[in-house]
């Protein structure tokens, strides 16, 4: 036998990490579309172009914090996280309240207009940061990896990037089925004449529920950065994962996009283990592809009474 | 030599302009002094934009679009050799004058542009492209219209043509004394290839693959490609854990590439452990990658930026001087460099601005003090340089720890295909 057991062991195990961390990436850009896409039925187009904000952010706090306050180089990367969350939402804020609110009626109008947008917030990332990919510089403690034993290496960052995952899906399913604001965005996206009848600001709860999707797309831009590099067009590679996840998904629902990131990532990463990087990629479409003819609606379809 | 920032012999100049001058001595008609160059009529006879005080290049790269990111210290550097070139005199006694387009990434827009540079503007010569997809949709124009391109990317070879000189690396010259190196002095036996998904790093992988099992007798226990822009290399790193090559051999290219080595630091394969070289990764890229993800990875270029040489000095300086203390310069930036300078020799050597005359002087010309060292250009529009590997160190920069020798380039490399 060419390898020992021992080796196989390793391997699988970090093999395993590979496919949650994988996991973990898709259901953070995912995420915010879900809610956006998903709940509100918006076709946001401009949707990576909100991560590339949260990923600038990042890149921002890292360059101030390096030329004003090296001493403070490992705390900032969760301040800056909170940042992009927060610029995101802003940003998701205003092109609601001067683009998308006009537009509910129109959904294909909309995904023009999500493009344009796209395209327009692209060249005002190359204008500010210029064409380059850049990397922000990472905290020390970010790097490297952690070995619970000989030969098994678990990346920090796929650790980091999983445990913040966690923590915002939690935050959006806790926020969705057990909050008021969760209780209006579900009446609004079930019916909306029904929901303005009874008392809510349906107009005020598709602002909040718009700029939240475009702040958590922020954050996983932000997230991304442990891992990737930034560039002006960076959004345009996010954003077609992310349709994947929450159309396979089932648009209207938040757990048929985390069984739907769960479900691409073990493929992706399983295959790719046996076949080649782009092998696995064409493999992975297609069980999508097969899967959704046989299931138009996704894996999980909302009931919803229209 | 009076003038260092000359890269030719200085008395072989004035002979060429004399010669060139010689027979107008006679024409009374001539409308300007004697020193400023010769007469357009007798170095222009295809009707380029030459006038008597100017000569007129075109520049065509990416600066907006994906390849910007690249491109951008291409336009840099060419524009730097042209402002030099000016400020010396320009060519012939007459000011380069340069007309920018922009290819923005898209090849079809790249062949549109360079027809509006040849056919409108009759340009004398273009500078430009990039990516071997953009060279392909120019080709075929420029071989038309009679145009001269100077091209100046590190690319896959199997391409020669009148119309274009190469000042990059075709693919041996960077491959195969970056391979014999590793085998020599790290004991490679077994490599593992990897790159992203398309011709370049295809077609240089297979040269790699052959010269590895044919020539150093080693074997290959992995080849993969990954698809532009990819960001996940979870997999791919623990196959490689598990087969333990004694060489990862890489050609990921572009936002790729910082993903790929934040996660082979992240997943425990530092270069320590596991050695890695790659033909993809100048100090442009390190830049976005981080030089504490890089630290101890081997490149192979002709050119690194802190190369110890006379040329490379004032280059540098010039450069820095032109877009700030932070810039960086990598390996194509500066064969981007070298191509106002061979055209300027070309022109000069043939006395006028005709394409097929430029052409015909073209191969033989030499410069010994080019910021990678000396440099020839061989008939089949390459040139003669040498391979260098380079370690980098953890502020972005690379110690050269190996020097071929002047290598003639191939681009049709026999029993590699």
């Amino acid at each position: 036998m060419e390898y020992s057991l021992s080796d196989m062991y390793n391997i699988a195990l970090m093999q395993g990490f590979a496919g949650l961390s994988l996991f973990a990436v898709l259901l953070l850009m995912g995420l915010g579309l879900a809610i956006i896409f998903g709940q509100m039925g918006v076709i946001n187009m401009a949707h990576g172009e909100f991560m590339t904000i949260g990923a600038y952010t990042i890149y921002l706090f890292s360059t101030l914090t390096e030329s004003f306050a090296p001493g403070l180089m490992n705390a900032y990367f969760p301040v800056a996280i909170v940042f992009a969350f927060f610029i995101a939402f802003a940003v998701g804020w205003l092109v609601e309240w001067g683009l998308i609110r006009h537009l509910y009626a129109r959904p294909l109008d909309t995904l023009l207009a999500t493009w344009g947008l796209s395209l327009g917030m692209q060249q005002i990332f190359r204008s500010t940061f210029g064409p380059k990919e850049v990397s922000p510089t990472l905290p020390d403690w970010l790097m490297g990896s952690w070995m619970p034993t000989e030969g098994v290496d678990i990346p920090i960052n796929g650790m980091f990037v999983l445990a913040l995952t966690i923590l915002v899906t939690g935050g959006v399913l806790l926020a969705l089925y057990k909050s008021r604001w969760g209780l209006r965005v579900r009446a609004t996206v079930s019916n909306r004449t029904m929901a303005n009848a009874t008392g809510i600001n349906t107009k005020k709860t598709d602002r909040v529920t718009f700029a939240i999707g475009c702040g958590i797309a922020g954050v996983a831009g932000a997230a991304f950065t442990t891992i990737g590099s930034t560039g002006p067009t960076s959004g345009s590679l996010y954003i077609v994962d992310a349709f994947l996840v929450v159309t396979f998904g089932g648009a209207a629902s938040l757990w048929g996009t985390v069984v739907s990131a769960f479900g691409i990532a073990q493929t992706q990463s399983i295959t790719e283990f046996f076949l080649s990087g782009s092998m696995a990629k064409v493999l992975t479409l297609l069980t999508i592809v097969t899967i959704l003819m046989l299931r138009p609606q996704g894996l999980f379809a909302a009931k919803v009474r229209r | 030599m009076s003038d260092k920032n000359r890269p030719f012999n200085p008395t072989r100049r004035k002979l060429m302009f004399g010669a060139a001058a010689l027979p107008l001595l006679s024409l009374p008609v001539s409308r300007y002094a004697f020193g400023a160059g010769p007469a357009t009529s007798a170095v222009n006879t295809t009707g380029l934009a030459v006038t008597d005080t100017e000569v007129t290049v075109g520049q065509l790269h990416s600066a907006t679009g994906t390849m910007a990111i690249s491109e951008t210290g291409s336009i840099q550097a060419e524009q730097l050799a042209i402002d030099q070139i000016n400020a010396m005199g320009g060519v012939l006694g007459r000011t380069i004058k340069v007309i920018k387009e922009d290819g923005a990434s898209d090849w079809p827009t790249f062949a549109e542009k360079s027809k509006k540079l040849l056919v409108n503007d009759k340009v004398a010569t273009v500078f430009g492209c990039w990516t071997s997809a953009s060279r392909k949709a120019v080709l075929p124009i420029f071989e038309k219209e009679n145009g001269l391109l100077y091209y100046p990317t590190f690319y896959e070879g199997l391409e020669q043509s009148k119309n274009v000189i190469y000042t990059g690396q075709e693919a041996t010259q960077q491959i195969l004394a970056g391979l014999d190196w590793a085998h020599k002095t790290l004991g490679a036996k077994t490599f593992y290839l990897v790159g992203s998904d398309y011709i370049w790093p295809r077609t240089s992988m297979k040269i790699a693959r052959k010269h590895i099992e044919n020539v150093l007798k080693g074997k290959v226990v992995g080849e993969e490609y990954y698809p532009l822009g990819s960001t996940q290399f979870g997999s791919l790193i623990n196959k490689i854990k598990l087969k333990k090559p004694d060489l990862v051999f890489g050609a990921v290219v572009g936002g790729s590439n910082v993903a790929w080595f934040k996660q082979l630091n992240a997943a425990g394969l530092t270069f320590k452990k596991q050695p890695m070289l790659t033909i993809s990764v100048t100090e442009d890229e390190v830049l976005g990658i981080g030089g504490e993800n890089v630290e101890g990875l081997y490149s192979s270029m002709k050119y690194f930026q802190s190369l110890d040489l006379p040329g490379n000095k004032k280059f540098v300086d010039a450069f820095k001087k032109a877009y700030g203390p932070k810039a960086v310069i990598g390996d194509v930036t500066e064969s981007g460099y070298l191509g106002p300078w061979l055209w300027k020799m070309a022109v000069e050597k043939a006395g006028s601005f005709d394409v097929d005359k430029v052409v015909a002087a073209s191969p033989g010309l030499e410069w010994n003090e080019s910021p990678h060292g000396e440099l020839k250009l061989d008939p089949n529009h390459h040139l003669w340089m040498r391979t260098r590997i380079g370690e980098w160190q953890k502020d972005g920069q690379a110690k050269i720890v190996f020097e071929s020798d002047v290598i003639k380039p191939d681009p049709f490399p026999e029993g590699y295909q």
